[in-house]
């Protein structure tokens, strides 16, 4: 017993360590899974609303994870993805109820994309990935990877996308007055636009090994 | 206006004017996995409208009959996700009987299509626009029928560029987006058709 917690305590740190930093960039959810794109495009017009939605992201998807590791056992495999849905529209409901309460004009702003948190392929994925066969702890340090990870992405497009089309970034004016405001950025089209070359650009310059 | 040519105006703006893919983003994920082949991309399409037609009339019901009488509306996302994952279980269980080849073409898409953002996602915007009960359904049909269109659209358009020579970083994904990117601008013509 006492061996099996010392092998544990050493593998322990640093798998959940792999976990976390793979979310950040390995395993980005925005360029390199490709998931959980409709917030992505969304949501990315201001960096604000980018900011309060990674934050609502990371909110969910940490705390089913947690739910999902500590149910692994109890649930039978063929009801997994009825309970996983069900943890998560629950917390989905905390943190819809939440923004309302603490920022109102972001969670107006935001709209019905906030409850579509629950349709996002990014959480019931690391539920089914990760959390449903990992422990605890490592099931928390890979929420919390996944969705920095997801954050960072927001916040890559929508300085993009602000900085172009308003010449501002949260608000502050950062380029000069003459310059030209991109329309397009601020529409539908330019979101698509955006990711798509963000994309090719980090195919083309680090993907090459 | 009468009801007919409001139910009218409703199903152009969320078939073509408000596309749910094009303007609101929803549906993303499918529309970038499934658009290789047009026979694909419109059985995916067909089966998603059925299935959003079904759900938004059905938690519309939810929603008005009986989560707002007990006064218990935070239930209802719980509620909504539920009725859309039996719905898709519905779907899944008729296609596998009937129609078999269509089934293990769609694969792992089938169930994916309980995490597909439009039928939640119209369940949700029929709710914020507190529509009526016919409302609701022609949009929820609307919705579907826009995805349809914008799914078989793509897939024609990436079937010809299988053979184009394009930049090794721009294969996939990327240039997926991009034509998308230059589909909503085109659709944007549209706007003109209806007021607001």
């Amino acid at each position: 017993m006492a061996e099996e917690a010392e092998k544990l305590k050493l593998q322990g740190p640093p798998e959940s360590w792999g976990y976390f930093v793979r979310g950040l960039w390995e395993e980005s959810p925005v360029f390199r899974q490709l998931i959980g794109m409709c917030p992505t495009l969304a949501v990315t017009a201001q960096v604000k609303p980018a900011l309060t939605m990674g934050a609502a992201v990371i909110f969910v998807l940490v705390c089913s994870n947690v739910v999902v590791s500590l149910m692994r056992q109890v649930i039978p495999g063929y009801q997994r993805l009825m309970m996983f849905t069900l943890t998560i529209a629950a917390f989905v409901t905390i943190a819809d109820l939440l923004l309302q309460a603490l920022v109102p004009d972001m969670s107006e702003k935001l709209g019905p994309y906030v409850p579509l948190i629950i349709v996002n392929c990014i959480i019931i994925g690391r539920a089914e990935a990760c959390a449903s066969r990992t422990g605890l702890w490592t099931s928390f340090c890979d929420g919390w990877g996944q969705g920095l990870g997801y954050m960072l992405g927001l916040v890559v497009m929508a300085t993009v996308r602000e900085v172009l089309a308003d010449g501002t970034w949260a608000g502050v004016t950062v380029l000069p007055r003459g310059f030209v405001p991109w329309g397009v950025m601020k529409l539908p089209a330019g979101a698509f636009l955006t990711l798509g070359i963000l994309l090719a650009l980090s195919n083309h310059f680090l993907k090459k090994k | 206006m009468d009801l007919v040519s409001k139910l009218i105006v409703i199903l152009i703006s969320t078939t073509v004017v408000n596309n749910f893919v094009f303007t609101k983003f929803l549906g993303t994920c499918p529309y970038i996995g499934v658009s290789r082949q047009v026979g694909m991309a419109f059985g995916m399409g067909c089966a998603v409208t059925f299935v959003t037609t079904l759900s938004g009339i059905m938690t519309w019901l939810i929603n008005v009959k009986v989560l707002t009488p007990i006064n218990m509306p935070y239930l209802k996302y719980i509620a909504f996700i539920m009725v859309i994952a039996a719905m898709v279980q519905l779907v899944e269980m008729y296609l596998r009987k009937f129609f078999r080849s269509l089934y293990d073409a769609f694969g792992i898409f089938l169930p994916l299509i309980t995490t597909n953002c439009v039928v939640l996602g119209i369940c949700l915007f029929v709710d914020l626009w507190q529509y009526g009960f016919l409302e609701a359904t022609v949009a929820s049909f609307g919705a579907g029928l826009g995805f349809t269109l914008a799914i078989c659209i793509m897939a024609g358009i990436r079937e010809n560029l299988e053979w184009a020579d394009m930049p090794k970083a721009l294969r996939g994904a990327p240039i997926t987006l991009i034509i998308a990117g230059l589909l909503t601008l085109a659709f944007m013509g549209f706007m003109g058709i209806i007021k607001g």
